[in-house]
């Protein structure tokens, strides 16, 4: 499970001897949210609003400011570029297995660990292992991520827009991926997105995140039968009808 | 590939065979001496070449051992600064802060500098010979590369790549020289490549003014100087070695430009 306490981070302009002092950016602004195991949690909101400010501390790229980060069990993250998340002079063997790698596992164990892994995301992976990145589809490197996300067995996945890149007919496949891995694994999802109707396919609970903080957090029927707040309602009817 | 890079690949492979087999090559001893007076600067012609010089050595011969000087020079010197500036460069860009402005401050104290008058004058102190030559240049040559591998590295440890591998646990080390340092390398061989040309140069002009390879020792650079005052009636002496220069130097600046057209990302096709 994942639990957030009041968590702020702001950005402070450098300041340097030619710059007067800027004002910092509220990037999380008090932000407090729990997600049990096994659980997805929908973070929503426009760009710039934080989210993926929140997924890096979450995953501790970035140090809070304040407030409490609890995690149990490893963390790890899918980004939503899958061109600039994987390593260009890698190939999908050493990008998959590096984790197995330098925990300083045998090589017969990491390919093992490395094929099982693509079988979970299913890539083939004796067509696969010896390739490099820019020989695949935006679809399949997600996988590729998603394959290396999941080799250290993390119990939360911290997913930042991970199909906002992809094709549209591309989504669903991977977002159904995500959903039978999560069961398999027993994993715990905060996944982030732009997209509502994305949001109310994969969350059990959802946030809608404006400016730094969070705004209304409900369950994917509650926000759309009835949503609270002002802004949740305005993201609702952005959302065009087909 | 492209038409520049097999034309510089062509002229330096062929230069490099001439300098590894130089004894095979060259026709005569390059330091006998010949000092009869129909002896001395001949012109060219079958028997020599590229004439002989004002003792009467033969100039094709001494141009032939003069490649290996000018060549080693070049790699060893740009070898040298490759590595300084690779690790200050990626040190600075990796790890930010104090150390990025201090090396940075460095940097430009190396920039502030006249390099040429720097090396001529540490030559000066150290004492004029080969190795002296090729390390000078080399610690003096790196602050581009630096500056060059920081911005790479500025802009490659924000990639989601490298994120990941923080988040897995993948310690610094291997980040920097798995992750960010292969990335890395496209700009640096287009600039190490254009160095060499540089490096030559140098070595050629401080030869020149006899700060280089000390005679008897024959090195492209000396034997200009050493045509200099017979450039009015031995024009061979002079021709000959500044075509060497100018065509070696030319070579690598081909490969180099080719290389940066090569893998400049807008011109290439595959990310």
């Amino acid at each position: 499970m994942i639990e957030l306490k009041n968590v702020k981070k702001y950005f402070h302009p450098r300041r340097g001897i030619f710059s007067s002092d800027g004002d910092s950016v509220k990037a999380v602004d008090g932000v407090s949210f729990t997600v049990p195991r096994g659980k997805t949690f929908g973070l929503v909101g426009e760009s710039g609003c934080g989210k993926s400010t929140i997924a890096k501390l979450i995953v501790g790229i970035l140090e809070p400011d304040s407030g409490e980060i609890k995690c149990q069990g490893n963390t790890d993250i899918v980004f939503q570029d899958p061109f600039s998340s994987l390593n260009p002079r890698m190939t999908i063997g050493d990008i998959v297995g590096e984790p197995l790698f330098i925990s300083g596992q045998k090589r017969n164990e990491i390919k093992a660990g490395v094929k099982r892994m693509l079988s979970v995301v299913k890539l083939r992976s004796a067509e696969c292992i010896d390739k490099y990145p820019h020989q695949f589809s935006g679809g399949e490197r997600q996988r590729i991520a998603i394959a290396r996300s999941l080799v250290r067995k993390p119990h939360i996945l911290v997913l930042d827009e991970p199909v906002s890149s992809l094709d549209v007919s591309i989504q669903a496949g991977i977002l159904n991926l995500l959903k039978d891995i999560q069961e398999e694994m027993y994993l715990t999802y905060v996944f982030i997105t732009h997209d509502l109707r994305v949001a109310e396919f994969m969350s059990d609970a959802m946030g809608v995140m404006k400016e730094g903080t969070l705004v209304e957090v409900a369950s994917p029927r509650e926000i759309y039968s009835s949503p609270k707040d002002g802004y949740t309602r305005q993201l609702l009817d952005s959302i065009p009808k087909l | 590939m492209n038409r520049r890079i097999t034309f510089g690949i062509t002229i330096i492979i062929i230069l490099a065979l001439v300098a590894i087999f130089a004894s095979f090559v060259a026709t005569h001893d390059p330091l006998e001496l010949d000092l009869s007076l129909e002896g001395r600067l001949q012109g060219p012609s079958p028997e020599h070449f590229f004439g002989t010089d004002n003792l009467g050595r033969d100039v094709f011969s001494r141009m032939v051992y003069g490649t290996r000087i000018s060549l080693s020079v070049g790699f060893i010197a740009v070898f040298i600064s490759m590595v300084i500036g690779l690790f200050l460069g990626g040190v600075s860009g990796y790890f930010g802060g104090w150390v990025d402005s201090l090396i940075m401050r460095i940097v430009e104290v190396m920039y502030c500098f006249p390099t040429f008058f720097l090396i001529m004058m540490v030559i000066t102190f150290l004492g004029a010979n080969i190795v002296n030559v090729m390390v000078v240049i080399g610690l003096t040559s790196w602050a581009g590369l630096c500056r060059l591998v920081r911005a790479e590295f500025l802009t490659l440890r924000e990639r989601d790549f490298v994120h990941s591998a923080k988040v897995q646990g993948v310690s610094d080390m291997r980040i920097i020289f798995r992750h960010i340092l292969p990335n890395a390398m496209a700009p640096v061989y287009v600039s190490a490549t254009l160095s060499v040309g540089g490096a030559i140069l140098v070595e050629s002009a401080l030869s020149f003014l006899g700060l280089g390879v000390q005679v008897p020792t024959p090195s492209w650079g000396n034997i200009l100087t050493a045509g200099k005052n017979y450039i009015d009636y031995a024009w061979w002496l002079t021709f000959f070695p500044g075509v060497a220069i100018l065509i070696t130097v030319l070579s690598f600046n081909l490969i180099g430009e080719g290389l940066r057209e090569k893998l400049d990302p807008k011109l290439s096709e595959s990310r």
